[in-house]
């Protein structure tokens, strides 16, 4: 009872936080200088004075800004997010077509990191000083630090042209279309660089977390007591240490959630993955005001209900959290 | 059990490798990179080349240009224009259908030239037509209120795709119109698939009205949003052409390349020139001799020598030198630094104690550096020698860029400018004092304003002697240089680079922004 009414006080927060999100955003995107009609007469080559005029005049774009958001937000309460300014779709449309390739990436970078980050992390735990465990440390940091278009233009470079066994581009072969199981073949093999480029950046930093907390946790004296018991290396540290090092892992997996996606962008628009990211970035330098408002409160919608997930997931590892709310 | 999920996974992955590699072997399909996301593919209300270079393939057009701007029949198989220049009659081929088997007729041709100069960004391009007559199906008279010699061009296939009426003349606002995304038109290829923001497949037309083409079975534009994963690409073979390739790095890597054969033909039509801009109302820039001063110092030679490697072609005037219109015999502005401080001293700018003599800040389209902001910033420190101390002003994208310099908020700004053919259309809007409207980039921004340009520029548009207009736009390049709203500098080194397999390339004026109904494989059958 407790807890749902702990579930249904988050998501009446969320929904004002979402709210704001909106208006926030609004706001911002319209400070940036320029409008979206600009920019399709830009890509027009340039447009005569009347077609500007009518364009602007089409998307409301001559209101004042509160007159704007007023309609902008009657709209979205409706339901309807609009027209794209410049693709002339839906935006709804635009989006749930792009979604599902972000999921990919985004699943399959976050289940990489964290499965390898923690195994590395926990394999440098058991001799801190060990080579295996400095060696580590290095990666981590390198992978830290490279920026991800680095990484990733590295990675490209690599396996798309000195040894050219991966699709540079896109995410699947779209000369051979394939079908079945051949297609989800295919598009894990245009997803092995994007995940991996995305993963290393989150990977450096759960092996370090996963690093520092096994160290923490072996040297308590629960574990001590394990040990004392006579219970084998392998259960005390996959069964009894592990399970405490996860806690803060999973916390950070779901702050991190908002980061994977800013990553996505720019993984995205290296391997013309055409997810949700690459959207975002194109839709920011159009002007799109529609389409990125939309993408914006998605993207705040998924990260609320990430964190509201972690939370509960925490609460099943950490039976105490549960107690002392509850 | 865990073994076995292992082999499966390498056997799956083994598979996935030799698919990829099995799709290079197909030689009925070219796939052709871009990392232009069309808007739509209707050509009629959207310009530029992301829409033009599928629209051309989707929508034939009256009229098709070879490589030395003469007109050739495609959908008007022959044409008439009147003595007094006031009308137009096509005489349309019988046997051309829309991609939904509908014959294509003059009501057709109607409907589509009315609802371009209705809806397309470039209003002066069909300014002139009144209506147009259809007195039988084949036949279609374009009823001018003047002569518009710039007509004709018009008609090109990147300019005036055929639409047909009973898909689009429902009454809908043809801008938003859904069949912009899902067109029906009568050009070589038909829309097979579009996956937005990725892909776009378009299929051989089987009744395309001109016997034995296309000879592609599939062009497939791939959007490749990173220039070097496109480069990378097209030397792989995933890409088979890769067009608009303009990074000198990328031209000189691709030059060599075994397998890729590249070009500068194909963007005569298109004219681009790049350029620094004056704001010609802003002291102390509103004194021609101040402009001229910068001109001549700013050195085009060795803009074009060091920082393009010599692969750009030098531009000396407001049309691109592959115009038939082109003037050469201009004032070249020759780097002479010498000549640029007696200007500036004439003019009353002496230098003062500091050796420098004014402050100015210079923009640039952010996103193209080699073009605009090296050129920027090699400018800065040519005019630092004769005492003009410029601060380079950097945008964070186009818009940005876009409402300073439409809104008058500079001093000088790089630029880069489409001729598109013919003067009328992409040449006179930036000298036009009519047209000097804030707020709209690429009008006269610089709002340079001389009556004598104006009334040379309004007779050669209805100019009708070929000999006469070109004699008016001669005219008009010498006086607009020796003005200097703009110190021309290059023509942006553009190249297309095609598959060397590939044969029949699109080299005319427009380039793959024509129909590749002739385009094809060499030597090798159909998959």
């Amino acid at each position: 009872m407790n807890s749902l009414l702990h579930l249904l006080r988050q998501v009446m927060n969320g929904i004002g936080l979402l709210f704001a999100v909106i208006v926030l955003n609004f706001f911002m995107i319209h400070l940036a200088p320029g409008d979206p009609v600009q920019v399709i007469a830009g890509e027009m080559g340039g447009a005569s004075a009347e077609v500007v005029a009518a364009l602007r005049e089409k998307y409301g774009l001559n209101d004042s800004l509160i007159h704007q958001l007023m309609t902008y937000l009657s709209k979205v309460a409706t339901g309807d997010f609009g027209y794209s300014y410049y693709y002339n779709e839906p935006v709804l449309n635009l989006i749930f077509s792009r979604l599902p390739a972000t999921v990919y990436l985004a699943v399959t970078s976050l289940i990489l990191a964290v499965v390898i980050g923690t195994l590395l992390g926990t394999v440098s735990a058991r001799r801190p000083n060990g080579l295996l465990s400095q060696l580590v440390t290095v990666v981590s940091l390198v992978g830290y630090s490279a920026p991800i278009f680095w990484t990733g233009l590295m990675l490209l470079l690599l396996f798309g042209s000195i040894w050219p066994i991966m699709p540079v581009s896109g995410m699947a072969n779209v000369v051979d279309q394939k079908a079945g199981f051949a297609y989800v073949i295919d598009v894990a093999h245009h997803l092995i660089l994007p995940s991996v480029t995305l993963a290393i950046v989150f990977m450096a930093q759960y092996s370090r977390l996963a690093r520092v907390n096994m160290i923490d946790v072996l040297s308590s004296d629960y574990i001590r007591t394990a040990r004392a018991k006579g219970l084998p290396e392998r259960t005390v540290i996959g069964k009894h240490a592990l399970r405490n090092t996860l806690i803060p892992i999973v916390t950070i997996v779901g702050l991190q959630f908002g980061n994977l996606f800013a990553g996505a962008i720019l993984v995205e628009t290296v391997f013309s993955w055409p997810g949700l990211g690459r959207l975002v970035f194109e839709s920011i330098l159009r002007r799109d005001y529609p389409t990125l408002l939309a993408v914006l409160f998605f993207s705040a919608l998924l990260v609320m209900v990430a964190n509201i997930i972690t939370d509960f997931v925490y609460r099943m590892i950490d039976p105490r959290i549960q107690a002392r709310v509850g | 059990m865990r073994r076995k999920i292992i082999t499966m996974l390498a056997a799956g992955l083994i598979a996935g490798l030799a698919f990829g590699a099995a799709h290079a072997a197909d030689r009925s399909t070219v796939v052709i990179g871009t990392t232009q996301v069309p808007r739509h593919f209707n050509g009629a209300v959207q310009s530029g080349v992301a829409t033009a270079m599928p629209s051309t393939q989707i929508f034939a057009s009256p009229l098709r240009y070879d490589d030395n701007w003469n007109p050739k029949p495609y959908l008007a198989k022959s044409w008439d224009v009147a003595p007094d220049g006031l009308s137009i009659t096509l005489h349309l081929v019988t046997n051309a259908v829309f991609h939904d088997g509908k014959p294509v007729t003059s009501e057709d041709v109607a409907f589509s030239i009315m609802a371009i100069k209705k809806y397309h960004p470039f209003q002066t391009m069909l300014a002139a037509v009144d209506k147009v007559d259809t007195p039988d199906a084949y036949t279609a008279i374009i009823r001018l209120n003047h002569p518009q010699p710039s007509l004709l061009l018009a008609m090109s296939p990147p300019l005036m795709p055929i639409l047909p009426k009973h898909v689009y003349g429902d009454g809908q606002d043809l801008r938003t119109h859904p069949a912009n995304l899902k067109p029906i038109g009568s050009g070589p290829f038909k829309l097979a698939e579009y996956k937005q923001g990725d892909y776009v497949v378009l299929e051989k037309f089987d009744r395309f009205f001109i016997p034995g083409r296309p000879k592609l079975d599939k062009i497939v534009y791939k959007i490749v949003s990173d220039p070097n994963a496109a480069i990378i690409g097209l030397e792989r073979g995933d890409i088979n052409i890769l067009p608009f390739v303009s990074g000198i790095r990328d031209i000189e890597r691709l030059e060599k390349a075994p397998n890729i054969f590249i070009t500068d033909k194909g963007f005569a039509g298109i004219g681009p020139l790049n350029w620094l801009a004056f704001n010609t109302k802003k002291k102390p820039l509103d004194d021609a001799r101040v402009r001229q001063a910068i001109a001549y110092a700013g050195n085009r030679d060795a803009i074009i020598k060091a920082l393009m490697g010599g692969k750009a072609t030098p531009a000396t005037g407001p049309i691109a030198p592959d115009s038939p219109f082109y003037e050469p015999k201009v004032e070249s502005y020759k780097h002479d630094v010498a000549k640029a401080q007696k200007l500036l001293d004439e003019a009353g700018y002496p230098k003062k104690a500091d050796g420098t003599r004014f402050s100015l800040t210079i923009d640039y389209i952010p996103g193209v550096n080699e073009q605009q902001r090296n050129v920027a910033e090699f400018l800065r420190s040519q005019l630092k020698r004769v005492g003009i101390v410029v601060e380079v002003r950097a945008a964070s994208d186009f818009p940005t860029w876009a409402q300073r310099v439409s809104s008058y908020d500079f001093d000088m700004t790089m630029d880069a400018v489409y001729n598109w053919g013919d003067p009328v259309i992409g040449v006179d809007r930036t000298y036009l004092s009519s047209n000097i409207r804030k707020g709209v980039i690429w009008s006269n921004t610089q709002q340079y304003s001389n009556p004598k340009v104006d009334k040379i520029l309004a007779a050669a548009a209805t100019e009708t002697s070929p000999e006469k207009r070109k004699a008016l736009y001669s005219e008009f390049q010498k006086i607009v240089v020796n003005d200097a709203p703009i110190f021309y500098i290059n023509v942006a080194p553009y190249r297309n680079a095609f598959d060397k397999k590939l044969t029949n390339l699109p080299t005319t004026i427009w380039g793959l922004m024509s129909p590749l109904d002739e385009l094809s494989w060499a030597n090798e059958s159909k998959k």
